[in-house]
């Protein structure tokens, strides 16, 4: 019942320390003891004092940002990192993903599994491992990747779940092509269920949703956070017979991932708005349902912008050319309701079989979590894990600008001298062009 | 944390690196209120007790007692080291750093590099040892020298060979066509080889780009417009608030050189929501191993002391950062083709303000096809002193090709005439091949952003896909 959550690099330590903040932030607000005790037995252990302790592993080649999520945990007053469940080294990764996957990962491979083995060792039982990383730098793709490839060595039977920032499109690394399509490649083989975030949509979702005139980097990760907690924290499941489900993310990956060629999950949450407008505002349950289909229909990320003309195709006989282009197939979905009157929620929309591909029946396809408890202080609030199309076309652009600098052999020689081939690069484009290959044939 | 090791060669080399530590120094005072030695300061500084027995070394979180620069001072006339030695700086630096001669290699590249290298080598390798061996993670060492005078003593190669696993960032000062030094195309041709085969990234740098900059800044703090009053000590050539008093006749422009290495190295030493260390920009602007000549352009040169609206001003300091005037060469990058660019920006600025301004400056700015979005972004917390931000724009781009270019022009116009060849001939150790072999490398260079330009503009295809069986 315990997750494991192991932060890499820059991002991972960023996002991380958000997701923590806010997870203990709801869990302890209110008058709600199971869901409190759940959550927190969930994410955090307890000290002979009654400290909440992350049950978390830092890692990055590099110390600032560590030393500054763990002494933001402390500042903060109500929960912490445990005090050895760091490591740094001096020398960060230079954005290369064959210097973090060759030289840092196995360098310090022993130090990591050490770390981690000890914060499963206090769990009482393991639910599964979470790592949480970018992949356009060096440390969280390429060390990522490296100890997720140990994480899986060690741990066979657990579920590992990887949590992916996909960074803007218009660059913040210029190599970070590169970098996404080794790490999804490798990790493709590895990982049970890949859930991504794009930068380029929270950043939509704090400007046009939240109203966030300046936007840094803690709004992104805010938003992040948010939509990540609304999967993690505590619901009640088809299997879990009226108490908090104990097997999340086997829960999840069975729902969503049920076969290895399909392991990209996007996710996103209905309402989002700025703190002070959630006060006045009202929502209900077929609005909000509503609203959401017509999001994972249309592949909109958000509830503004949707394009209500988008509709599944008609009749049983479904092939590509009939289904339209800007129709987002689905593989698998769970929808996940937090709040007041969820079980008086009509979510018969969902189970509509033509929103999903031919080959899997939708009472398979179609997957429920419930609580009655609030989230993140929204009265009610929906949030949809999606196995679809929605990530082929960020996928698909990003393969084809890494494979259009390879073709001129740019930065080659940066990953060469750290002990990857060009054979390698090679092995990485031809996977995820299967990957590209098997999303866009679904129907 | 890692550290960086300076290296000033020449006298030029020596007179920016001594306003390179004055300004770190004054950079590290005004963010460093409790006067502990932390992680910041040991990038660049080492914290000596004297009292202690054992040499003295101070460890990160005491107070700091004495700092001394990472440095290694090289100069084969002792003029501009005595100065240094005898000015507000001694402190900063003791007798085992530094490498003197009595009478200067007379501006001749072959006397720098093969009678006075070969003669100082051991102690040149013996003193950069014991800088290395004070870091406990060296990451970088930066070179400061100039290009047209002979200097060569100690180079990029030496540094290569003797600690390969280190980034090797070198800022050369290149000379104006109408240099004082009659041989300095001969030395910066031979130099620009070593350069180009050893050095990992190069901050090319023209003494004229410096001088229009400061006419310009002084031309505006001397206008008496209204309004238009520049803040004190917040000019990017003003070191007021260090420790030196009077300035001295290149001041000024070694200051803007001095700033440009403090904020390459800021994200590395300061805390940001998006860091960018040292060895990123390495990997990051330079996509073919010889390509690497970075050109820098630092905004804002001033700030004006009234407080105009702040997006404003910021989205200005962007723009600014790509216009000729603001580049530390004569050249004209909007109008080449970029392969590469980085923005550092320092201070109060958000990813937002990044990607707006990214957004609205990348149609007029010509990329290679492969590389269409090629920026490598950092976002740094502390502030320059005396501005609220500022950027750092490192371009890789083909407009260096024309300097080169003029460069070698000027090399052919003396060889021509085999114009003061005896000179550098008659040095034990040269021969006319070092000639040849350098004018073929320096054209090859050129050849090889030539090839690249002829690329800009045109629609290139995109590389077809693999194509996965069904």
């Amino acid at each position: 019942m315990s997750i494991v959550t192991v932060q890499l690099g820059q991002c991972g330590n960023q996002v991380g320390h958000e997701l923590f903040d806010l997870l203990c932030s709801d869990a302890q607000q209110g008058q709600r003891k199971l869901y409190s005790t759940a959550s927190c037995e969930r994410f955090f252990h307890q000290t002979a004092h009654g400290e909440l302790v992350a049950r978390a592993v830092l890692v990055d080649m590099e110390p600032k940002v560590i030393n500054q999520s763990i002494s933001r945990a402390v500042k903060g007053g109500r929960w912490r990192y445990g005090e050895s469940s760091h490591f740094s080294q001096k020398q960060g990764s230079g954005n290369n993903w064959a210097n973090g996957y060759c030289v840092h990962g196995p360098r310090h491979r022993d130090v990591v599994e050490e770390l981690v083995r000890r914060e499963v060792e206090r769990c009482d039982r393991l639910a599964g491992l979470m790592a949480m990383m970018s992949v356009a730098g060096g440390t969280g793709s390429g060390v990522g990747t490296y100890v997720t490839q140990c994480l899986r060595d060690i741990y066979p039977k657990s579920f590992i779940l990887n949590h992916l920032t996909w960074p803007y499109g218009t660059g913040e690394v210029i190599v970070q092509n590169y970098n996404s399509v080794l790490t999804l490649a490798h990790l493709y083989q590895l990982s049970d269920a890949i859930l991504v975030h794009e930068n380029d949509t929270v950043h939509r979702i704090c400007s046009q949703l939240l109203n966030i005139k300046h936007i840094s980097f803690s709004d992104v990760n805010r938003v992040i956070a948010h939509q990540l907690g609304s999967i993690m924290q505590p619901a009640l499941t088809a299997d879990s017979h009226g108490v908090y489900s104990r097997n999340p993310l086997g829960e999840l990956v069975s729902a969503l991932t049920c076969h290895p060629e399909y392991k990209l999950l996007s996710v996103c949450t209905i309402p989002q708005m700025s703190s002070s407008s959630i006060a006045y505002s009202a929502f209900s349950w077929p609005g909000l349902l509503k609203h959401l289909r017509q999001m994972l229909i249309s592949n909109t990320k958000m509830e503004e912008g949707i394009d209500w003309q988008v509709r599944p195709p008609a009749g049983s006989e479904r092939t590509r050319s009939l289904t339209g282009p800007s129709f987002n197939t689905s593989l698998a979905n769970l929808l996940i309701l937090r709040g007041k009157d969820v079980y008086s929620a009509e979510t018969g929309g969902f189970e509509d079989p033509a929103l999903y591909t031919s080959w899997l029946p939708s009472e398979e396809a179609f997957n429920l979590w419930k609580s009655p408890v609030p989230f993140n202080k929204y009265e009610k609030s929906a949030t949809l894990v999606s196995n679809s199309q929605a990530l082929l076309r960020p996928l698909d652009n990003m393969v084809g600008k890494a494979w259009n600098m390879f073709a001129s052999r740019a930065y080659i020689h940066q990953y060469i001298k750290f002990g990857i081939s060009e054979e390698d690069f090679l092995d990485s484009f031809t996977s995820l062009e299967q990957v590209i290959s098997s999303y866009s044939q679904l129907c | 944390m890692t550290q960086s090791v300076v290296v000033q060669v020449g006298q030029c080399g020596n007179q920016v690196g001594c306003r390179f530590w004055d300004l770190a120094l004054r950079e590290h005072a005004h963010v460093n209120k409790k006067g502990l030695y932390d992680e910041a300061l040991s990038s660049f500084f080492r914290n000596v007790d004297s009292r202690k027995s054992d040499g003295g070394a101070c460890g990160i979180g005491g107070r700091i007692q004495h700092l001394k620069a990472r440095a290694v001072l090289v100069d084969m006339e002792e003029g501009v080291v005595n100065e240094i030695l005898q000015g507000p700086l001694r402190e900063v630096f003791d007798s085992t750093q530094l490498l003197t001669d009595v009478s200067g290699s007379g501006n001749n590249w072959a006397v720098g590099h093969m009678t006075y290298g070969s003669a100082y080598r051991e102690q040149i390798v013996d003193k950069l040892r014991k800088a290395v061996e004070h870091c406990d993670c060296l990451q970088c060492f930066f070179l400061i020298h100039s290009m047209g005078g002979g200097e060569k003593v100690l180079d990029s190669n030496l540094l290569e060979e003797e600690f390969p696993e280190v980034c090797r960032i070198v800022t050369s000062i290149y000379p104006s066509a109408e240099d004082d030094v009659i041989t300095s195309p001969y030395n910066s041709v031979l130099a620009m080889r070593e350069l180009t085969e050893h050095a990992d990234c190069v901050l090319p740098i023209e003494n004229q780009s410096l001088v229009d900059i400061v006419d310009k800044i002084k031309r505006m703090s001397h206008s008496g417009k209204p309004g238009l009053v520049i803040k004190r000590d917040s000019t990017i050539i003003s070191g007021q608030g260090g420790l030196s008093g009077a300035e001295k006749p290149f001041d000024a422009m070694n200051n803007i050189v001095a700033n440009l290495l403090l904020n390459i190295t800021s994200s590395a030493r300061f805390e940001g929501s998006l860091n960018m260390d040292l060895n990123e920009i390495a990997m990051n602007l330079v996509p073919f191993p010889r390509l690497h000549y970075l050109v820098p352009s630092l905004t804002p040169l001033y700030t004006l002391a009234d407080v105009s609206v702040p997006t404003r001003r910021l989205d200005q300091m962007f723009s600014d950062a790509f216009s000729k005037d603001h580049q530390l060469i004569r050249a004209d990058p909007k109008h080449s083709l970029y392969l590469a660019c980085a923005l550092m920006v320092r201070g109060n600025a958000q990813v937002s303000d990044l990607r707006r301004n990214i957004e609205r400056l990348k149609p007029s700015l010509p990329f290679v096809s492969w590389n269409q979005e090629g920026w490598k972004t950092g976002l740094c917390s502390v502030p320059p002193v005396g501005h609220s931000h500022s950027l750092l724009a490192l371009a890789n781009n083909t407009c260096v090709k024309p300097t080169f270019m003029e460069l070698r022009d000027r090399f052919t116009k003396l060889y021509r005439k085999k114009a003061h060849l005896h000179h550098y001939l008659q040095v034990e150790g040269m021969e006319q091949s070092f000639f040849s072999e350098a004018t073929n490398s320096l054209s090859s260079l050129i050849e090889e952003y030539h090839h690249l330009d002829a690329t800009k503009g045109r629609l290139m295809p995109d590389a077809p896909r693999l194509s996965i069986a069904r």
